[in-house]
């Protein structure tokens, strides 16, 4: 067999293996620089971060472990054990058997009422903030620039000026005390922020995509429609998501402009939380509060991606 | 008031961005079927005039006219204006035929009648295999296609493109631009083309409107625009490397500048008597004789080479003429170095006189 044949060598490289044996290659650095993993800065940086990572876990900890405690086992007081009897009871309790005034149902109630609650208010919110940010961003009229600007100045207003206007306009078109009064309220509060997030988002598409199919014969909602909504899943689930977890922990709203039966979860909370007959029920209370919290933490696990995405997108163009 | 062979007919129109004027009491007229480029430099207003001529922004003032019909308050899929853009603009969740046919579902044509017009335009424009993709999968050449379909499949009257080819890469560009020389010759429709190239400019035109501030300096065939600009500016900015301009003035049918003299016989002069006055001679690189060529020139002298820059098919040579910098552009095979002296020839029916005060063509 006939060697493979050498396609020549460079004169330089010779040298070099003439050097380095035979090898090719000189001494010294070469390829990717190799990373220390334990040094002064990382300890101080991971260590932190782990320092605060278990200052913020550790209360839903105590938490989580006291709502599968009995009460005899609580009064023990070690409260970072986890239980030595597991019991899921007052999981049960807090949902459907706590009482609040005059009804024993638990949560359950304030749960479905913050459910008809939510719905309404998230879809009506985002409709009219997504309308209004794609007229602001698309279709610019006399004093589109003044209304954006006084939009985003409402944002400042600390509400709690407002709720009691707000409280006689509502009485004055009788939507007071109504889950469409609360809904109102919802979209109103909703609006600078998310009229800021569509504006921007819409104003990151080119302009001309809008141009395109303006002179395709597409008119104002049919733009809206069929080319801006299918390209902006992301910027409305940060919307969804903001006005999810928004409304579903709103409490002050809840329990000025609805009454006693239809108060949101928040409410039902704080009532059985601090109901004053009988003794303290932690573990009950624990529970009540984990499962007031599951809404908004599962929306967030569910689309945390999107979200990130979402943020970045509409953080483009100011 | 109109010919009658106007397509688009645009009358005294006047644009305000506040303060701003963007577009100055602007006449044009383009006829049935010809091909007619807005040239101008960044800035000048030509995607200006062409959103209002689709009606993509309103005019502050003037009227437009597309087939005799006063189009001025019409909506853009009211005007039988097709438009094609520069970033191609397609419709990213669309399919290309999506993308083809959205024009036609908004105008509720019938179904059967849209499928074989989209099957006819990507026939012409030879994107059939990809009717079916969604415009991230095409490159940049096939989006700039599916683009022109979408304006092809409307049956439009008159194609507006602003600057269609300026995303893609010159090999790309060059091809493109052959095809839509040839798609124009077998359409007949009216094109309104803006460019910034000067290349794509004189091979694609009928006709080239160079604008400049808002105003047309000049309309014209191609070969008027080059051969007798109508004034100082679009002398310089047409012609790649740009005209020479030497400052004098004119004498009894001379030219006077620092230590040249031009007899300028056989310049045709706009006018038949044009008085004595200061004036600036433009005189085209490629239009100074070099080498055996001298001989015939009716003007000749000599110059020194100052720098060459050999820029393979040709040669620029950089001298001096009457104490400027003057450019003379050579053969690829012409052989000078610095310092070289060149004998030159100059022909006055090739060059361009314009008074010094105006800049207007003598
Ligand atoms: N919305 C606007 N508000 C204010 N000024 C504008 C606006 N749009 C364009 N202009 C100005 O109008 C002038 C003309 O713009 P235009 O886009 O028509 O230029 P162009 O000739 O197309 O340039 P280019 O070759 O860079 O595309 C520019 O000076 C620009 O700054
Ligand atoms: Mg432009």
């Amino acid at each position: 067999m006939a060697e493979p044949a050498t396609l020549g060598t460079v004169a330089a490289v010779d040298a070099i293996k003439e050097r380095t044996g035979g090898v090719g290659y000189l001494e010294g650095p070469r390829g990717g620089r190799p990373r220390r993993v334990l040094t002064a800065h990382n300890v101080v940086l991971y260590g932190t971060l782990l320092v605060i990572a278990a200052y913020f876990l550790l209360p839903l900890w105590v938490m989580l472990v006291t709502s599968f405690k009995t009460m005899d086992e609580i009064r023990q007081g070690n409260i970072f054990a986890p239980p030595t009897e597991f019991t899921i009871f007052p999981w049960i309790k807090a949902w459907a058997q706590a009482c609040t005034g005059i009804n024993c149902d638990g949560l359950s109630r304030g749960f479905w009422n913050s459910v008809y609650i939510l719905v309404p208010s998230v879809v009506v919110s985002i409709a009219v903030a997504s309308v209004s940010g794609y007229t602001l961003a698309n279709w610019r009229f006399k004093g589109s620039e003044a209304i954006f600007t006084i939009l985003i100045l409402g944002a400042f207003i600390p509400y709690q000026v407002m709720i009691y206007p707000i409280a006689i306009l509502l009485g004055k078109v009788g939507l007071f005390g109504s889950l469409w009064g609360l809904v109102v309220v919802h979209t109103i509060f909703g609006m600078p922020l998310n009229v800021l997030l569509f504006r921007n988002y819409f104003s990151s598409v080119p302009e001309e995509l809008f141009k395109a199919a303006r002179v395709d014969g597409a008119g104002f909602w049919g733009i809206f429609f069929r080319i801006m909504l299918p390209m902006s899943l992301p910027i409305f689930v940060v919307s969804m998501i903001i006005q999810i977890t928004g409304i579903w922990n709103d409490f002050l709203f809840g329990v000025i402009y609805t009454s006693n039966e239809r108060y949101p979860m928040t409410v039902q909370l704080n009532n059985i939380v601090n109901s004053v007959q009988g003794t303290k029920e932690y573990n009950v209370n624990m529970a009540a509060t984990l499962l007031t919290g599951l809404v908004p933490l599962a929306v967030y696990f569910a689309s945390g991606k999107l979200f990130v995405r979402g943020i970045a997108a509409g953080a483009v163009k100011g | 008031m109109l010919a009658p062979n106007t397509s688009v007919s645009i009358r005294d129109l006047t644009l305000q961005f506040g303060a701003v004027q963007v577009l100055q009491t602007l006449n044009l007229d383009i006829r049935d079927g010809e091909f007619l480029v807005l040239l101008g430099s960044s800035g000048c207003g030509k995607s200006t005039l062409l959103n209002c001529i689709a009606g993509l922004l309103e005019p502050t003032d003037g009227q437009i006219f597309i087939k005799g019909r006063n189009v001025t308050w019409l909506e853009p899929s009211e005007r039988g204006i097709g438009m094609v853009f520069q970033s191609y603009a397609l419709y990213p969740q669309m399919t290309v035929r999506g993308n083809l046919s959205f024009g036609l579902r908004n105008a509720r044509v019938p179904k059967a009648e849209i499928e074989s017009r989209v099957a006819r335009a990507a026939k012409v424009l030879q994107i059939e295999p990809l009717l079916d993709r969604k415009p991230a999968a095409l490159s940049g050449g096939q989006r700039q296609r599916v683009a022109i379909g979408r304006a092809l499949v409307r049956d439009v009257d008159v194609f507006l493109f602003d600057e269609p080819l300026s995303n893609l890469d010159a090999k790309l560009r060059a091809d493109l631009r052959v095809e839509l020389k040839r798609l124009h010759h077998s359409l007949d429709n009216t094109m309104i083309y803006v460019t910034h190239d000067q290349v794509e400019a004189m091979t694609l035109a009928d006709r080239i409107a160079i604008m400049r501030n808002g105003r047309i300096m000049q309309l014209g065939t191609p070969d008027e625009i080059y051969n007798r600009p109508q004034n100082r500016y679009v002398a310089d900015f047409i012609g790649s490397p740009s005209m020479n301009f030497v400052e004098g003035h004119l004498e009894r049918g001379t030219f006077h500048g620092a230590d040249l003299q031009l007899a300028l016989d056989g310049y045709r002069f706009g006018a038949p008597q044009v008085a004595d006055r200061p004036a600036i001679i433009g005189i085209r690189p490629e239009h100074v004789a070099t080498g055996p060529l001298v001989d015939s020139a009716p003007i000749r002298g000599e110059v020194t080479a100052e720098l060459v820059e050999p820029m393979g098919s040709d040669t620029l040579v950089w001298a001096q003429l009457a104490g400027k910098p003057f450019r003379i552009r050579m053969d690829g095979q012409a052989r000078v170095s610095p310092g070289d002296r060149l004998p030159i020839g100059i022909d006055p029916a090739k060059a361009s006189l314009f008074d010094a005060k105006t800049e207007e063509r003598l």
